[in-house]
Parts: structure tokens; C-alpha cells; sequence
């Protein structure tokens, strides 16, 4: 730069903070928005303190943290999450491993019916909890009346006990997420290189072992990140939840997403909510870092 | 180029295909086709197949009919449209500005603890928004950002960056940076290799980048929830709003709200096939 002249400007267009400089504004943006926050949150677990109260924040130690782990909801909520993740995850591996096997051929037309098959994930989350509390819906839902007209002829209410309503949770997700397992298996067929299928071929290998020594490892590392990343998703399950079942009946569908809202927001325990968050958080800490690791491991295989 | 295992099938594997994608499709078949409905065949049992299509569905989202007469009056959703476009446009246009700079940063000229800054800002977008959206619930209320479009904006400008960032790193990762090399040899300054030389290489890439932004923001629900009021209120909470009543809801409205959010959204499906894989996972897997 020949810009001598004004000290800051030539500081500032140093090549030596050329990096730093670029990557400065969104480092501010999230700091400010995103880890300035998460600190103070940090903070607020270790006071007593609800938002709804002109009390100022009592220092506390790790009373919000005794008070959260010692109570049963929390344990409940995990568990609940942990079956819907288990659930939701399994069910989109089994469908989207099925489609992608479908649609890992060239054939007239593939490029629209993928559309079709995709399209789900890409809509909101809200649209699709209302769809699916039409599609449950006991008097006019599309499910109830199936179950009226060929099986019980009584009308079926899915939600209102406690594994329907999870069950229908479940659904509703594995609906909206299996094109992106699929997105990422289809991935891994393609990838696999056409000479090995020829080779398999001369030495009359079966299906079942093509599948297991040509096609598996090409899926492997796809599907663990598959796995990985829609697990870190499902951990986080709230708008979907909240709309169609509110964590209802009584608390049977309560995810950890939905119990932190409701209890920063409806309760108000402002300090118990923070300390839930960071439960939560260090969970998906573990999580991303692994996902980064087989992302890693991956790139470094293909190199 | 290696030859790829993609083996070529007949028409018959487009009949077997077809069928599997219409099973799938159907719930979102038959919103649509509810959408169309009038009020009294939405209620029919068994479900009618065949109707007189309306388009009275999509007249009531904007405007509503009163009690016992027969005036229409504004139902507000043309603000929260007009909302959902202005907040996520604005959004987007920011994080991708700020995202592209930081993106070209660490692929042209990375730090030291280059991956630690990265896997920090994934980490940003992993984490579960209910946590940050306690302080920020706080912070808002002090300084008066609660229900401002500033805030929103500024709240989904953060929201989009971590995902910029990663998606246009991964786009200037896959340039030859010989071109650039070359150029610098040439005596072009920095600001002109970055313009003249990258940003047209990657301009499918920040047209995907953009778009993917987009359709988060504008399916986003809980910062919208809880930072905005009945003014910058968007599309998602309003319709959330709108079943919240449980009794007497409007099925065909409520189909006809989801229309409007479809079709857009099929159209850039459509279009952006070959960078679904990519925005999906927010630009960690490249193929």
C-alpha cells in the first residue's frame, strides 16, 4: 500500500493484518450477539435471579445447578429427548439409506422426482408441525379418519397418550429430515468408483458382499456425519414440538428445548433456565466437535 | 475424470421411483389440494377427491370476514409478509457482506489458530438458540431492541454469519489460487485480485449462499417469537398464532398460509439441486 501518509490507514492496510482485518467485522457481529450472551448466561446461573421480578441477581454459587440436576423433570425431559433423537435419527438412517439406493441410478425424470422427495427439508419447521397437527387431527385428520373408515370405525386420536403423541413427534420429524440423510448417502453411492463394480462382476461376487466391501465403506464416513449432525438437530427439537403437542400430554413429549422455554418463559426461573441451557450446550459441544473430527478424518482419506 | 458407479435404469425404475416419491409427497399433496378447497368440502368425510377449486382460502389469509355482516377487513398478514421479505432480505444481505469478507480471510489468509476460530463459530450456529435467546431476551429489553426491526435484523444478521462464513469459505477453498498468484505477479493490488479475479468465480456460490440464508431466516421461529411485536412480527409465529385458539381452526386457511410458504420453496429446491448437498450442512461436505 503506498498510503504512507495517514498513520491508521497505513496500519490498517498492513499486510500483515490483512487476515485479522478481514475477519474482524464478524468476529464483532458474534461477539456481540452470540458469545456475549452465552457468557452472561454463564453468569446468570451462578446468581438467583427471575426476569419477571425487580430483585436484583443473588450470587450463588452452583445452587441453580443443584437445584435443576436434583429435580426429576430435567432427567424426564432427557429422556424424552433421547427417545425421539434414537427414534426420529434411526427412522430417517433406515428411509433415507432406502431412497438413496432408489435414486442412486440414472433414469428418465430423476431430477424432478428428487425434487419432490427433497422439498421437505427445506420447508419450516412451523409449517410442517402444522401440516402434521392436521394430519393427526381426531375429527377431519387424514389419519383418523383412515383408521375410522378401514379399521376400528371410531375416530383416533393419536396425540392424547403418551407414546401416540411421541410417536407422532417422531413422524413428523423423520418426514421432514430423511431427504437429508438421503442427500448425503446419495453422495457416497455416487462416489464410488465404476471400475470396483466391474471387478465384482468378474469374480462373481454376491450382492450381499458387494454391498458389504464395495459400497459400505464409500457410504461409511457419510452416514456417521449423517448421524452426527441430525443428532446434534434433534437435540435441539423445540418448534416442532411446541406447535404440535406443546410438550404435552402433561410432560410426555416435553424435549430439553421445550422445559429451558418454559422455564425461562413461562416460569420465569430466569438462573435455573441458564444453568439447563449449559447442560445442553456442552452436549452439543461434544457432538460438533466430533462431527468435525470424522469431517477431518474424511478430507484427510481422500487426499 | 473417473468413471462413477451412477448405473443407468429404464422407465420401469421411474414408475418404482415415482410411486415412492408420491407416497412420500402426498401430506404435502394434500395441503395443497386443501388449500384449494371451499370450507364446507375441507370438512367432508371421507375426504373429497374431487372439488370445484377456490382461491377463497388465499383472500382470507389478507383479509377476514366480520361477525355478522358481510365487510371484509384486513387480517394484518400483509405486514408480517412484508416483514418476513424486509427482515430476512436485510438479514442476509448483511451476513453475506460481512460473511464473504471473513470467508476469503481464512481461506487466503489464515491465522494463527485458524481452525479453533472456525470450529468457534460453527459452534455459534450448532448451539441451541434457546440459550442464547435468555440474555438476549434481557439484553433487549435494557436497551429498548425488543420489537425494533434493528434488533431482529441485527439478531438474524448473527444468526446467517456463522453459516456465510462456512458455505463461502468452502467456495474459495476450491478456487486455483494460481489465477490470483499470477495476477499478484502482475502488480494488481489486493482489493482488485479479491473483486476483479475471486468474487466472479464464486458467484454461483454466493447466489446458493444467499438463497440457503434466506429460506433459514424466513422458516426461523423462536428469535421471531420472542423478539418481535405485533408490528415486525413474521410469517412464522403469526402462523403459529393463528392455531393457537384450538377450537374452530380454520384448516383451509391454514392450508393456503402453507401454500404460500411451498411453492417458492419447490421452485429453489428445483434450482439449487446441485448445491443442496453443501448448504444443508452448512458447507462441511462438499460432495
Amino acid at each position: 500500500m503506498n498510503n504512507k501518509s495517514s498513520g491508521f490507514l497505513s496500519w490498517f492496510m498492513d499486510p500483515k493484518r490483512r487476515g485479522p482485518m478481514l475477519i474482524a467485522p464478524a468476529i464483532i457481529v458474534l461477539l456481540l450477539v452470540n458469545i456475549i450472551p452465552l457468557m452472561w448466561s454463564f453468569g446468570l446461573s451462578f446468581f438467583k435471579y427471575r426476569a419477571n421480578t425487580l430483585k436484583l441477581p443473588k450470587f450463588s454459587w452452583f445452587y441453580s445447578y443443584e437445584k435443576v440436576l436434583t429435580k426429576d423433570n430435567i432427567w424426564e425431559s432427557l429422556q424424552t429427548t433421547a427417545i425421539i433423537v434414537a427414534g426420529s435419527v434411526g427412522l430417517q438412517m433406515i428411509l433415507g439409506f432406502l431412497l438413496a439406493l432408489l435414486f442412486a441410478s440414472q433414469f428418465p425424470l430423476r431430477k424432478i422426482l428428487l425434487m419432490f422427495v427433497l422439498a421437505p427439508m427445506m420447508l419450516s419447521n412451523v409449517a410442517v408441525a402444522i401440516y402434521f397437527k392436521l394430519f393427526y387431527e381426531p375429527e377431519f385428520g387424514l389419519l383418523s379418519q383412515f383408521v375410522q373408515t378401514y379399521i376400528t370405525g371410531e375416530m383416533y386420536v393419536l396425540l392424547s397418550t403418551p407414546a401416540g403423541a411421541l410417536i407422532g413427534v417422531i413422524v413428523a420429524d423423520a418426514w421432514q429430515w430423511t431427504p437429508f440423510v438421503m442427500l448425503l448417502v446419495l453422495a457416497g453411492l455416487v462416489s464410488v468408483p465404476k471400475h470396483l463394480y466391474e471387478a465384482a462382476e468378474i469374480d462373481r461376487m454376491s450382492w450381499w458382499r458387494k454391498f458389504t466391501t464395495i459400497t459400505f465403506p464409500y457410504v461409511r464416513s457419510l452416514l456417521l456425519l449423517a448421524v452426527l449432525f441430525r443428532t446434534i438437530e434433534t437435540v435441539k427439537i423445540f418448534d416442532l414440538v411446541f406447535i404440535l403437542t406443546n410438550g404435552g400430554p402433561g410432560t410426555a413429549t416435553e424435549t430439553i428445548g421445550v422445559l429451558v422455554y418454559r422455564t425461562a418463559f413461562q416460569f420465569f426461573r430466569t438462573s435455573n433456565s441458564a444453568a439447563m441451557g449449559y447442560i445442553l450446550l456442552f452436549a452439543v459441544i461434544v457432538l460438533t466437535s466430533l462431527y468435525l473430527y470424522v469431517i477431518k478424518q474424511r478430507e484427510s482419506e481422500e487426499i | 475424470m473417473k468413471k462413477k458407479a451412477i448405473g443407468h435404469a429404464g422407465w420401469l425404475w421411474t414408475g418404482l421411483a415415482s410411486i415412492v416419491a408420491f407416497i412420500y409427497f402426498f401430506p404435502v399433496l394434500f395441503i395443497i389440494l386443501t388449500a384449494f378447497r371451499s370450507r364446507m368440502d375441507t370438512l367432508a368425510t371421507p375426504p373429497k377427491w374431487i372439488f370445484t377449486p377456490t382461491f377463497e382460502n388465499f383472500y382470507h389469509i389478507f383479509f377476514r370476514a366480520m361477525a355478522n355482516s358481510t365487510e371484509y377487513v384486513s387480517t394484518g398478514f400483509h405486514v408480517y409478509f412484508f416483514n418476513s421479505i424486509y427482515i430476512s432480505g436485510m438479514s442476509v444481505l448483511l451476513a453475506l457482506l460481512i460473511g464473504t469478507l471473513a470467508a476469503y480471510g481464512f481461506s487466503r489468509h489464515p491465522l494463527r489458530g485458524n481452525d479453533t476460530y472456525l470450529f468457534i463459530i460453527l459452534t455459534t450456529r450448532m448451539l441451541p438458540p434457546i440459550i442464547v435467546i435468555v440474555p438476549i431476551f434481557l439484553i433487549f429489553r435494557i436497551t429498548g431492541l425488543a420489537g425494533t426491526y434493528t434488533g431482529i435484523i441485527l439478531m438474524y444478521t448473527a444468526f446467517n454469519l456463522p453459516f456465510s462464513i462456512w458455505m463461502m469459505k468452502s467456495f474459495f477453498d476450491e478456487l486455483n489460487t494460481e489465477i490470483e498468484d499470477a495476477s499478484r505477479m502482475d502488480g494488481a493490488s489486493e482489493r482488485s485480485v479479491f473483486f476483479g479475479i475471486c468474487i466472479p468465480q464464486v458467484k454461483a456460490g454466493l447466489a446458493a449462499t444467499s438463497v440457503f440464508a434466506l429460506i433459514l431466516t424466513w422458516n426461523e421461529f423462536l428469535f421471531s417469537l420472542l423478539l418481535t411485536n405485533k408490528l415486525t412480527r413474521t410469517m412464522p409465529p403469526a402462523m403459529a398464532r393463528t392455531i393457537g385458539g384450538e377450537i374452530n381452526v380454520d384448516y383451509g386457511l391454514l392450508a393456503a398460509m402453507i401454500c404460500l410458504f411451498i411453492i417458492p420453496i419447490f421452485l429453489i429446491t428445483y434450482l439449487l439441486q446441485n448445491q443442496l448437498l453443501r448448504g444443508v450442512t452448512f458447507g462441511t461436505i462438499k460432495k
